[in-house]
Order: C-alpha cells, then structure tokens, then sequence
C-alpha cells in the first residue's frame, strides 16, 4: 500500500466513497460497488413497520460484501434529531463512525452550519468520530475541526445535482487551510471528470451515490469514477504544471530553419 | 394507551418498550429505538415504561447516501 488514507485510525486503499441509495436493484446495487473497489459505503436508518423486517436484507447484503459502513443522519433537520439519529446508528451498525448531516434548507439541502456545529461538538464529546457534511466555508471548517473533527466533508455541489465543483477557489482555500485533515469532497459529483478534478485540487476521497446508483449502467460508472480517482489522484502526486497566460514552445526553439 | 409508532397511532397493549416491540412483532436485535427523540439503549427497552402520548421511533438499516 504506497498511498494509504486514513480516517481516524482505519487506513483505506481506496478513495472513492459511495452511497447505497437509488439503484435499480439490489443485484445492481452489488454489481456496481464491486466495481466501484470502494472500502467504505454510506447507509442510512428508516422507519420499519412491525414485522416486516425490510431492512434485514439490505443489511445483509452490505454486510456479505464485507464493507465497512458510514451510517447517515440525512434528513435530520435540527441538533437533536441528528444526535439521536446518531446514537441509533452506532448501535445498529456498532460503529462509532458518523457522516453527519444537518439539513437547513430543503432546496439547497443545505447544510445548516450552526446546527452543524453543535452536533458535532456533543457528538464528538460522546466518542464519535465525526465525518461533516458541510459548506466550503474555511470559519465553519475551524469551529468542526475544534469541536473534534478530524474528517471534513465539504459538498462539491447541492446533493444529487451533478453539478461538479461549484466553487474552486473555496475549495483551494479550504485544502490550504486544512493540510493535515483529510477533506472529502463529499456530494454534487455527476461525471468522473469532476471527481479527478477534485483529487486533482488535492482533495482526498469523494463521495458519491446519485451519479452512479442513476446512470445507465451503474456498474461501469462505478468502474469508471474509481479509474477517474486514481488517475486524479495520481495526477495531483504527480505535481502538475501551473497555467500560463502565454504560449511556450514545446519543441526546442534552438536550431529552427530559416531564421 | 394511546402511542404513537413511526407516526402511526395506535392503541398499545404493552406496558414497555420491549413488550412493544414484541406485541407488534418486531426481530428486536434488528432495530434501533427511540421515544420522544431521544435514544434508548436495546439494552434498557425492558425498564423503558411507556406512558400515555410517547412518541416511538422504531429504525432499521436502509439505503443511504
């Protein structure tokens, strides 16, 4: 392992994330994260009626596949139902990992920052380790990282939009700022472009769900996002040349004819 | 009494929350719980009395992203 990546004290191989949610199957759903070769997977808790056991098979699946889960608070909308919602994930999944959402606008699905916070703060009190689902914003970054962050998952665009990074340069500002916490571009991807982009800027890991678990064939949109990852996230080791305003020959000038 | 379960009314016979759970044939190891948003421990669904109004949430694994 030359490249490993590490989420409060697991080291990962891989850097691609995904989501469970939406795709045509649960053979589907199989088929493309095996090809997406993602460790980590997102999964939420649902309502159940009284003897129905619908999540049973689900879980099962996930479990058979040997991933390792990041449960969700989506949907949550205040401090209190995340931290609940939280506390019935680590039960369920027995995990101490959360991706934690805090929804303050139902357009946007924006995160909502003050409520953000506040979680994390008593969630990370209570030995979670927390994975925010955030905005780009460098202040809120600093008071998730001093409430016990040591993952930052900031969107690239609004959730399920495809939309690709909207804000580069927040996003620049945000990797300069934060050098030795792993940043997860976490939301918005449509295309694997967008996602060797964000490895490109020297994000981490992304997350996804929508793009693949909604595209024509998942599993070789799982395929291609992870190639796109790599190739990324090679690139960005590979230390890029910067843009320039002006031309400059590639071939040598020296030895030109008829100067 | 009157309780609510996942936002549904109804009439409880039960007096817990495990009994609950079991009057409305619920795998319990399989489920995470909470009433009036606040989490209870599988652990404490024996001692967890209900009472009158209580809201339960009863949650199990599902698709996420």
């Amino acid at each position: 392992m030359t490249d490993p990546l590490n989420f409060y004290g697991v080291t990962l191989t891989s850097r691609l994330l995904v989501g469970t949610s939406q795709y045509p199957s649960p053979a589907i759903l199989a088929e493309a994260l095996e090809a997406s070769k993602a460790e980590v997977v997102t999964v939420s808790l649902r309502r159940e009626a009284g003897g129905s056991r619908a999540g049973e098979s689900f879980w099962g699946l996930i479990r058979d596949l040997g991933l390792r889960v990041l449960p969700n608070t989506a949907g949550c909308r205040s401090v209190k139902e995340a931290v609940t919602t939280a506390h019935m994930a680590r039960e369920l999944f027995d995990t101490t990992w959360i991706k934690l959402e805090v929804i303050g606008d139902d357009d946007l699905l924006a995160p909502d920052p003050f409520g953000l916070v506040e979680a994390a703060r008593i969630l990370c009190d209570d030995g979670f380790d927390v994975f925010p689902y955030m905005t780009e914003d460098v202040t809120l970054a600093d008071r998730l990282v001093d409430a016990g962050c040591r993952v930052l998952m900031p969107w690239g665009a609004p959730i399920g939009s495809g939309r690709g990074l909207n804000n580069i340069f927040g996003l620049r500002a945000l990797r300069a700022r934060f050098r030795d916490i792993p940043l997860v571009i976490d939301a918005g991807l449509g295309a694997p472009s967008q996602a060797a982009q964000a490895f490109e800027l020297g994000y981490d890991a992304v997350l996804l769900n929508t793009a693949i678990a909604r595209a024509g064939d998942p599993a070789a949109m799982a395929r291609a996002f992870a190639l796109a990852c790599e190739a990324g996230r090679a690139a960005y080791k590979a230390l890029p040349i910067e843009p320039r305003d002006m031309a400059e020959p590639s071939t040598p000038v020296l030895g030109r004819a008829f100067t | 009494m009157k309780i609510a379960v996942n936002g549904e009314a109804l009439e409880a016979q039960a007096g817990t929350l495990a009994g609950l759970l079991s009057e409305l044939g619920y795998e319990p190891a399989l489920v995470a719980t909470a009433i009036n948003e606040t989490f209870v421990r599988a652990k404490d669904r024996d001692a967890c009395a209900l009472k009158e109004g209580d809201r339960v949430e009863v949650l199990s694994p599902r698709q996420g992203g």
